[in-house]
């Protein structure tokens, strides 16, 4: 492999890194002495050049091809899903631009784009060792973001339950794919593959499953590894939340997908109603119930929005999950799709919750009254993302749920996972009181005297406007998005 | 021919039927206040329909054989529900639309002292005449129902409005009376319809019986909607109040014309359609047409206010009516060696139909003008030698008041007469046991006479005023009518005769 | 069909949307509003009226199809719009009920333009379902229809407007709920090839779905769409829900969005699981028959002039359900006809209940009413309430007549028992809509309160156009039903009911 196909193949990680040292260098040198605003706006700036240069190059240059040992694969749907971290990771950029928590404005965003790269590379590796380590540099750079506000004490203790248990769950998924390249002498997951077919659900392997599924339900917030997420969200700073709740659950989603459907073909099992095997199927089953049951219902009792988006996500994880269970193409893209939408929907709250903590001073319910008086558009924006998080055609998280329950129930043999479509949407209709009270507040209820005059920025509304073209397009039109994902499928082998 | 070829071709019926309506609508939109004005509009439209009743009399072909339906008018409505908009009359149905043509002019005539919102009283009877007409000549059960139903609506409304002191409970009763007995009819209807295949009453006559379609469950259900109308003890606790609350014209009509609804629909939809479920319950049924004359008459004879009284005679004279349907059913499984009586006893109530309506009519006049008089007084010992102050009145009453006796050379008599003849033949336990019935009813009708009429004269009534002309030529062609028809009857019985042989062929086969 | 009248019906829902977002979006003055409002409801009857006649014209059980084109391609769902004789019944109804909607909604003057933006957002998803023939369309317009009610109630309703309207939404989202889970199950189980309710009934005749399957697959789907349509007992909702919302919600609500469950419930439940069906008929008839009586019995008692009136939406809804359940044509053309009837009735009594009294004597307790002499003050209600009252209870020359009559025949053929139920269920609502006439308009109490005209607004005209339109709608329904029957009677055999008559009906 040549030097130029390398560069090729890892030309948006190459792009970002350089967009690193850049911010870094441009805010250490050039902007110092500006004002803190005019700081965030070129750091901004030149993160979001940065996303944006590597996506376009993925899109236009990316070729085909896969680095020896799996290192780096590239095919149709690897760039997809590298498109849409490079594109969230831009979004949340832009939203994030207005906040003036901190003073170290270009490490902020250095972090953001490390992070970042580290999601990138988490998509398109096929490699044990390359997963861990593209994991641990996401994870790491996110565990500092959520830590960044250091006025604020809730920020630290955020930061410290996320890396506590980041830490530990690191842990469980190395020993996991320690006990994979133990079994099967292959750090590849095709070798993993090939080698684990013979072998079926014998406790080592189904213990390294078990072990690799903690690492990875860690990530996306599953229950029963959730604990994390509701007081890492309310914490940290909203930007930073934005991204952990966004890119890295995208990010994380499609490595657990292709992981799991490619290397544990053999283990699956069946979590069929009365028709119970041992596998990976019955276990992901039995998370994404608990997930939708704890995530939903937690949410019920929420007063803040961010922890209500934390549960939110909690929830959504589960739903997610059914797609691993539709075990052909057909599940990867139905779970790519909901998290693709599902990232957009809540990056584009979590922006307009950033808009009303500044204007509004804080997150919780009240201070959403009467916001439609104040910010027409901004209400319009907020009511189209929760919207589509619970559900309502023809935004795009009902066809996402839609699918994922397509899916899930094809996969499993005649109908036996329709239990899992009924509990779904049984707390899906529960998800829906929820979503109402912040919309309740914005639209129902009066504005309260003495509420100030709104303030946003260009770069919010730009993410916002885009966010919410997103949301709609890609449900009044799905076919944008799945024909992408359908085309280059990961089939079961 | 002219004229007369195109009125034969002209869809007299439903002119008939929807002339009062396209009245009442004048009518209530008229603008005037004056009371008289209004009257006299609308007693002008009530009498213009009697033109096309006259015309369908005179070209009525009495002998015709076989299906004796004259001017029908037959149109498809809902054919997916086998609805259709089937008119006509016979016999029985002229006499119907006959009676109502009399009777409304009459109580439109006697409602001068309406004076507040004329426009909607008239409105409203006219209306009342227009689903009349309509019920009488119906053929189909939809739009009968349908006229059945309307018929209520107006009366609901002119009880309440007009009536007495305690007009809006007597409303309200009368109401939901007549409504829980209509839905159960309805529900019978349609579990007819169910099983038989057919709204046309015409062919539920013919076939319904043949294939098992009409049974006892049925049958109770559509009797419990006639039965209220007529109505026949002991569904009948709605009427003393009612007829004696609501205006005094408005009783004209309710015990002339509506309670006929009910006995014609005995007539033409129950003894036709369930023969044998009538003699399978003629005890229970006889029964209680039996109770209904005897303890109506006594009931009336207890009672002091005049329109009370004359209320329960009325519901005696009905049962009559009744007694004769029942006994028209006995023997229907046997042979038709009963025809004879069988058409008696059918002829007689039909002429007891028109007779009583006629008579019953006049009498109500008769108190209206009563209570007029006297400020509201309608008591039967307010009164007291009338006949001194006021002579005509009290002989043109007194001729009604016979008439509803039951004296020979009247009308009320012939149809007494030819009941009894076809019942004793065919119950003559019921026959007897109806007797007293008329007895009692002598009683009290004297005992008017006697109490109102005759004695000394109370000195309050000593201006009492006579009947002006405009009353005399109120009530002068119904008692002319009870001369007519009580020497000469067959001006009507050949009318009806085809369709009782009809009838009672059909119950033979 | 003619292209003239297809495009005419394919332009319903896009000139409705389009209406939405143009009040929605344009500032103008609130007479402006209302004048736009109005309009864009006028242009959908209009059309629906054109595009109806030409339909007429075809002979036979036939499907126009106006507008096909894929949408998702790897799941086989299309964006399918197509009519039949029942589709253009409802249609027909939202036009009416909409624009009666507008007429009596003439004085809102809090936040205008958003209320009316949501009303035809409402209005849009309507006529959107009833124009779908592929299954997932139709359930995102069901869905999309959920949040303008919410927001139409808690913004502007009264009393427990809140709390209503968001027992309204969950209990609807529940609902609609179930329906995603079962459609996901059919879809599934069909071949996981495609949404077109055509070809899901051609497989549905071909046996693509067993017995054990239809066993919980038509509870599922049929209650779910049976909690819209307010199945006894998971119609709670329509009662709170109907009496806070305001006069044009509640006409829109009772009148044309509890037709939506039972249409869904008709085109999916009952047109592909006849053999589920003929399992749980006894069931689902003795819940409809319970809703009839309860819900007239629980009217005849209640003490607020609004309630009356929803327990009674929630009695006559049960007709509809108990026609859908009997699986004959009678009954079933008879509850389609059932929809139609009541969907105008609801509207004229809300129209009267909400508009014309409560506007302007500001109470809707009938203690309260009973001394304001509204008989003087307000005589055109009056005579609207007592046409409408008398509609409702089923009186003959009214179009609810033939419609329960239907049903009624439609009942006895399948079981008597509950054709005489029902027949007791009329019963009680001459009783109770008697109760609430006499209590409002004809009380004999002392007019303490009197409501004189002024203060009291006079009637203004687009109330009076509003109830004339609706009142001539039944009268002429009621007189000549065949107008809708010739459409209704023969689209339940066309294809789309294929299965049904194949599988266990008639």
């Amino acid at each position: 492999m040549s030097y130029l196909e390398l560069t090729r193949m890892a030309g948006a990680e190459a792009i970002l890194a350089i967009a690193v040292v850049v911010v870094l260098f441009f805010d250490l040198y050039v902007v110092r002495d500006q004002t803190p605003g005019t700081r965030r706006g070129f750091a901004a700036a030149l993160s979001v050049i940065g996303c944006a240069a590597g996506l376009m190059f993925v899109k236009l240059m990316g070729g085909e091809g896969e680095i020896p040992g799996g290192m780096l694969v590239l095919d149709d749907l690897t760039r997809i899903a590298k498109m849409s971290v490079l594109g969230i990771a831009a979004f949340a950029i832009l939203l994030s631009a207005d906040n003036d928590f901190t003073p170290h404005v270009g490490e902020y965003y250095a972090l953001m784009l490390t992070s970042t790269i580290g999601m990138a590379l988490m998509v398109s590796s096929e490699n044990l060792l390359m997963m861990f380590v593209a994991l641990e540099l996401a994870s790491l750079s996110l565990y500092i973001l959520v830590g960044f506000n250091k006025h604020c004490a809730k920020s630290s203790e955020a930061a410290l339950k996320y890396f506590l248990f980041g830490g530990m769950s690191a842990a469980f998924m190395l020993f996991g794919l320690s006990l994979l390249y133990g079994l099967s002498g292959s750090l590849e997951l095709d070798g993993i593959a090939k080698s684990l077919q013979h072998q079926g659900a014998d406790p080592l392997t189904l213990a390294a499953m078990v072990m690799v599924l903690i690492g990875f339900g860690f990530k996306v917030a599953v229950v029963p590894f959730h604990l994390w997420a509701p007081d890492a969200y309310e914490g940290a700073p909203t930007s930073s939340a934005a991204l952990v709740a966004t890119g890295s659950k995208v990010a994380a989603f499609f490595l657990m997908t292709k992981f799991v459907m490619t290397a544990f073909p053999a283990s699956l099992g069946s979590g069929g109603w009365r028709a119970f095997e041992a596998g990976w199927a019955p276990a992901v089953a039995a998370l994404a119930a608990l997930s939708m049951i704890i995530g939903n219902l937690g949410a019920l009792a929420q007063t803040s929005v961010k922890r209500l988006l934390a549960y939110s996500a909690i929830a959504n994880a589960g739903y997610a999950m059914m797609g691993l269970l539709g075990n052909s193409g057909q599940g990867m893209a139905s779970v790519m799709f909901f998290a693709v939408t599902y990232a957009a929907a809540t990056l584009g709250a979590f922006g307009v919750v950033s808009a009303v903590e500044r204007n509004r001073g804080g997150d919780k319910l009240a201070d959403f009254a009467g916001l439609q008086k104040d910010s027409p558009w901004l209400s319009f924006f907020m009511m189209i993302f929760l919207l589509s998080l619970a559900g309502i055609p023809p935004l795009a998280g009902f066809f996402g749920k839609f699918y994922l329950f397509a899916a899930a129930v094809n996969g499993g043999e005649d109908l036996s996972l329709m239990w899992l479509v009924v509990v779904a949407v049984a707390m899906s209709s529960v998800s829906l009181y929820y979503y109402l009270q912040p919309l309740k507040q914005i639209y129902v209820v009066d504005r309260p005297a003495g509420a100030g005059e709104f303030k946003g920025g260009f770069a919010l509304w730009v993410g916002l406007v885009g966010l919410a073209a997103a949301v709609v397009a890609f449900g009044c039109a799905p076919d944008l998005l799945v024909d992408c994902l359908t085309r280059g499928g990961v089939e079961a082998h | 021919m002219g004229v007369f070829g195109l009125m034969n071709d002209a869809p007299l019926i439903s002119i008939l039927t929807f002339f009062p309506l396209v009245g009442a609508l004048i009518v209530g939109l008229l603008r005037s206040q004056d009371a008289a004005r209004v009257r006299a509009m609308a007693f002008a439209v009530s009498l213009v329909t009697l033109f096309p009743i006259a015309f369908i009399w005179l070209n009525f072909e009495a002998h015709s054989a076989g299906d004796s339906l004259q001017f029908v008018e037959r149109h498809d409505w809902i054919p997916s529900l086998g609805v259709e908009y089937f008119v006509g009359v016979d016999g029985l149905g002229l006499l119907m639309i006959l009676l109502t043509g009399i009777v409304v002019p009459m109580a439109i005539q006697a409602s001068a002292g309406v004076k507040r919102n004329p426009q909607l009283y008239f409105a409203l009877i006219l209306f009342l005449q227009a689903g009349l007409y309509g019920a009488f000549t119906a053929l189909n059960f939809f739009h009968w129902f349908l006229f059945w139903e309307l018929v209520l609506i107006p009366s609901y409304f002119l009880i309440r409005n007009w009536g007495g002191p305690k007009c809006r409970a007597a409303a309200l009763q009368f109401f939901i009376f007549t409504m829980v007995g209509s839905i159960a009819m309805l529900v019978g209807f349609m579990a007819l319809y169910q099983n038989a295949g057919s709204f046309d009453f015409m062919e539920l006559a013919e076939g319904a019986r043949n294939n098992g379609a009409a049974t006892m469950a049925i049958f109770v259900c559509v009797l419990l909607g006639f039965a209220v109308k007529v109505p026949l003890i002991p569904f009948h606790s709605w009427l003393p109040a009612t007829y004696s609350e609501a205006p005094t014209p408005v009783t004209m009509l309710l015990t002339g014309v509506m309670s006929k609804m009910g006995v014609y629909g005995f007539v033409r939809i129950l003894l036709p359609i369930f023969p044998a479920q009538i003699e399978a319950a003629m005890g229970t049924l006889q029964t209680l047409a039996v109770l209904t004359i005897v303890l109506s008459a006594f009931a009336a004879l207890a009672q002091t206010d005049l329109k009370r009284m004359l209320a329960y005679s009325s519901v005696n004279h009905l049962g009559y009516c009744m007694l004769a349907v029942f006994a028209a059913a006995q023997y229907t499984s046997v042979d038709p060696q009963w025809a004879a009586e069988k058409s008696a006893a059918l002829s007689g109530a039909i002429i007891q139909m028109f007779n009583h309506g006629v008579t019953a009519a006049a009498i109500f006049c008769f108190i209206g003008f009563l209570e007029q008089r006297s400020g509201g007084l309608r008591g039967i010992d307010d009164f007291g030698g009338l006949r001194k102050a006021a002579p005509i009145l009290c002989g043109l009453m007194g001729i009604s008041l016979f008439a509803s006796l039951g004296l020979p050379g009247l009308n009320g008599f012939v149809g007494e007469f030819l009941i009894f003849k076809g019942v004793f033949a065919l119950s003559p336990w019921a026959a007897a046991l109806a007797t007293p019935g008329l007895l009692v009813t002598a009683v009290f009708l004297l005992k008017i006479l006697q109490r109102v009429f005759s004695g000394p004269l109370n000195d309050k009534w000593k201006g009492f005023p006579e009947l002006t002309t405009r009353e005399q030529m109120l009530v002068a062609p119904a008692v002319a009518l009870m001369f007519v028809l009580g020497v000469h009857p067959q001006l009507f019985l050949n009318l009806t005769n085809s369709t009782v042989v009809r009838i009672v062929n059909q119950l033979a086969n | 069909m003619d292209d003239f009248g297809a495009n005419c019906l394919s332009l319903i829902v896009p000139v409705t949307f389009l209406g939405a977002a143009v009040i929605g979006l344009v500032r103008m003055p609130d007479e402006d509003v209302r004048r736009v409002a109005l309009g864009t409801a006028l242009i959908g009857l209009v059309l629906g009226l054109l595009g109806t006649c030409s339909f007429a014209h075809i002979d036979g059980p036939a499907i126009a199809v106006l507008h096909d084109c894929a949408w998702v391609k790897s799941l086989g769902i299309h964006f399918l719009l197509a009519v039949d004789g029942i589709s253009l019944t409802m249609v027909l109804l939202t036009g009416f009920a909409a624009t009666a909607g507008v007429l009596f909604s003439w004085n809102v003057d809090k936040r205008v333009r958003e209320f009316f933006a949501l009303y035809f957002a409402l209005i849009g998803g309507v006529y959107g379902v009833f124009m779908s023939l592929d299954l997932f369309l139709l359930f995102v317009f069901y869905e999309l229809a959920i949040i303008p009610k919410y927001f139409l109630i808690a913004i502007w309703g009264s009393g427990e407007r809140r709390y209503a309207a968001m027992k309204l939404a969950l209990y609807s989202f529940v609902g609609s709920a179930m329906v995603l889970a079962g459609m996901v199950a059919v879809y599934v189980a069909a071949g996981a090839e495609t949404m077109n309710l055509i070809e899901l009934a051609e497989k549905a005749r071909a046996g693509a779905f067993s017995d054990s399957f239809q066993a919980w697959a038509f509870p599922l789907i049929f209650v779910g769409f049976g909690i819209l349509a307010g199945l006894w007992p998971f119609h709670t909702w329509a009662p709170t829900g109907h009496s806070a919302a305001p006069t044009a919600a509640s006409m829109l609500l009772a009148g044309v969005v509890m037709k939506l469950g039972a249409y869904g419930a008709l085109r999916v439940a009952v047109a592909l699981f006849p053999a589920g069906l003929a399992q749980w008929a006894d069931a689902i008839a003795l819940l409809a028959v319970i809703g009839i009586v309860y819900g007239a019995g629980v009217a005849l008692v209640q003490r607020d002039f609004k309630f009356v009136i929803g327990y009674s939406s929630v009695s006559h809804m049960g007709f509809v359900i108990l026609g859908l359940v009997t699986l004959n044509e009678v009954g079933l053309s008879g509850a389609v006809l059932q929809m139609f009837s009541h969907g105008i009735i609801a509207g004229l009594l809300f129209g009267v209940v909400g508009r014309m009294v409560y506007e302007r004597a500001h109470t809707r307790q009938l203690s309260m009413l009973e001394c304001m002499g509204l008989s003087k003050a307000l005589p055109f209600a009056m005579g609207t309430f007592v046409i409408a009252g008398f509609a409702s209870m089923g009186m003959p020359g009214f179009s609810g007549f033939v419609a329960e009559i239907q049903v009624l025949i439609g009942a006895w053929d399948a079981s008597p028992k509950f054709a005489l139920l029902a027949g007791v269920g009329i019963v009680i609502g001459v009783a109770y809509t008697l109760r609430a006439m006499n209590q409002v308009f004809f009380s004999d109490a002392k007019p303490e309160h009197e409501l004189t005209v002024p203060p009291a607004k006079p009637i203004s005209l687009p109330e009076m156009i509003g109830a004339v339109m609706l009142i001539v709608c039944t009268l002429g329904i009621g007189l000549y039903p065949r107008i809708l029957l010739d459409l209704i009677v023969p689209a339940l055999h066309n294809d789309l009911f294929q299965a049904m008559w194949g599988g266990g009906g008639l």
